[in-house]
């Protein structure tokens, strides 16, 4: 989906700002594995915040501050030191549980994935978990996921600081509503309609009658992105930062 | 204590890794022993219960094509962007492993309270998940401070019979500098046994030199240590080597068989010459 562009900007661009977009304000993000377009939306968030913004990237050595080891991270969200962090799923179903073990019986999942990581507790932990997944499909966006990793909501005794905020996609924003605990579509992307994301999406979610585009990255924004930001996401995602931007890492 | 008197040949050091154990590794963003673990595969170990700490990936992969491992603990298994390791996927799919589905804080507190010598600890978050489902040894209790209603998950603690690790170096007592990869100092702590290889043996005391002692795992922790230079190809250790990402590309190509794991095995593993 990434080489379908729009005037110019790629889809992962467009997911890129609506993260950006998210992070506005926030002291610290962190960024796990296996997220290049939420570390590159940190990196550009932390570079428009004039030097406010702390982002913790997992994997890089430059842009990640932790020096107690792999627990720090864990720890440092337990307290309260992270209002940000993002998660992604194998299949995400409408009440913002997310799978990242497998599609069929668990055990013997028939196809693997590679499994929860920290997901079971930092959902519950950092305030604004954002997920994402570029591919929006019905075989990706669920009606209910095959093994929850991580659930999206919480009994009312649960100690529960955190959860799912928002899910960006490939076509759209939805935000989570935690009173009616189910997504809301927020906007779609530049030539996506209302009617594709709803063709696309294999759970109910609420959405209004208009619903707005995706507000674009200005281009200065994106400037900075495609070239400070790229070099500096392309030392923990060398492959992602070549195929997008055609960059590498420098200084 | 001298380094001398923990120093001992790769195959020696292997050995004290019985079948049966429980093994830790840790993911491969800190020190692998790659090379140990290709000598703990010739020397055809069995049943073993591989801990990883928190992430699995090659090693993890090797040892499971090579027939090696009885169960997993991890809170996931991955080589990054070349995906779900493909021996272990064939392993789940056809029932050969148990798997311990774990989340990473869960690792890490599990051996967090082995290093303190209490038997469980609690740690947030999880309710709701199905990993509390299908682990039978993780329980809920509610906080016995609270005033009321609050649930929190406990875990036995992870003790380890033997984390296998490899450094950048040790000195002339057998202190092991790990540097800022402190989850390696965890392992020690919580490992009955631990063994380490390094590149090299400085003639120097790390313990005497602030800038190095914070990043140091003390000698009395360690149980034998080897010298392998490049011991942690072709996955690279960090300050020292980067990965080797064809090799690495070749295994995630080749593993998808059994055929090709062999194959693969054969050359770099065993050291056969094709035929």
């Amino acid at each position: 989906m990434s080489s379908i562009e729009l005037d110019g900007v790629s889809r992962a661009e467009i997911m890129i700002g609506a993260i950006t977009r998210m992070l506005q304000g926030l002291r610290h993000v962190a960024v796990g594995a296996s997220s290049p377009i939420p570390g590159s939306a940190a990196l550009l968030a932390r570079a428009l915040s004039g030097g406010k913004l702390r982002v913790s990237l997992l994997g890089s050595r430059k842009h990640n501050a932790f020096t107690d080891g792999g627990r720090e991270l864990f720890d440092c969200a337990a307290q309260g030191r992270i209002d940000a962090f993002f998660l992604s799923g194998g299949q995400i179903d409408g009440s913002g549980n997310i799978n990242l073990v497998g599609l069929g019986d668990y055990p013997r999942s028939q196809v693997r994935f590679p499994g929860s990581f920290g997901s079971a507790y930092l959902y519950h932990l950092v305030p604004r978990v954002i997920l994402f997944r570029e591919e929006h499909s019905p075989r990706t966006l669920v009606p209910k996921v095959d093994f929850i990793s991580a659930a999206g909501a919480s009994p009312e005794n649960v100690y529960r600081p955190g959860g799912p905020y928002a899910l960006v996609t490939g076509l759209c924003v939805f935000m989570f509503d935690k009173e009616k605990r189910q997504f809301r579509l927020q906007s779609v992307h530049p030539g996506v309609t209302s009617a594709d994301v709803r063709e696309a999406t294999g759970f109910d979610y609420i959405a209004l009658e208009t619903v707005p585009t995706t507000e674009p990255l200005s281009s200065d924004e994106l400037t900075l992105l495609r070239t400070e930001v790229a070099r500096q996401v392309a030392e923990t995602y060398p492959a992602f930062a070549a195929k997008t931007w055609g960059v590498v890492e420098s200084g | 204590m001298q380094v001398g008197n923990l120093v001992v040949e790769l195959e020696e050091l292997v050995s004290r890794i019985p079948d049966g154990a429980s093994l830790a590794i840790p993911a491969e963003y800190s020190g692998c022993a790659a090379e140990a673990v290709r000598a703990l595969i010739r020397r055809g170990c069995r049943n073993l219960h591989l801990i990883a700490v928190p992430t699995g990936g090659f090693m993890a992969d090797w040892l499971i094509g090579a027939g090696c491992v009885s169960s997993v603990e991890a809170a996931a298994m991955t080589l990054g962007e070349l995906g779900t390791p493909p021996r272990f996927s064939a392993a789940i799919r056809e029932g050969r492993i148990r798997m311990k589905d774990s989340t990473c804080p869960a690792i890490h507190a599990g051996l967090q309270a082995a290093e303190k010598g209490i038997p469980f600890i609690p740690l947030r978050g999880i309710l709701g998940s199905d990993l509390l489902r299908y682990r039978s040894d993780w329980k809920v209790i509610n906080n016995p401070f609270a005033e009321g209603d609050d649930p929190i998950v406990i875990l036995p603690a992870i003790r380890p019979d033997v984390a296998l690790i490899h450094a950048r170096a040790a000195d002339r007592h057998g202190n092991v500098w790990i540097g800022v990869r402190r989850e390696m100092m965890l392992m020690a702590h919580a490992a009955q046994a631990t063994l380490v290889t390094v590149e090299r043996i400085e003639d120097t005391d790390f313990l005497a030199d602030d800038a190095m002692e914070a990043g140091t795992i003390p000698a009395l922790y360690i149980s034998a240590l080897s010298v392998v230079p490049g011991g942690a190809r072709p996955i690279g250790l960090a300050g020292a080597y980067g990965p080797d990402t064809a090799e690495l590309a070749e295994y995630a190509r080749a593993a998808r068989t059994e055929e090709g794991f062999q194959r693969w095995a054969d050359r770099t593993i065993y050291g056969k010459v094709p035929a």
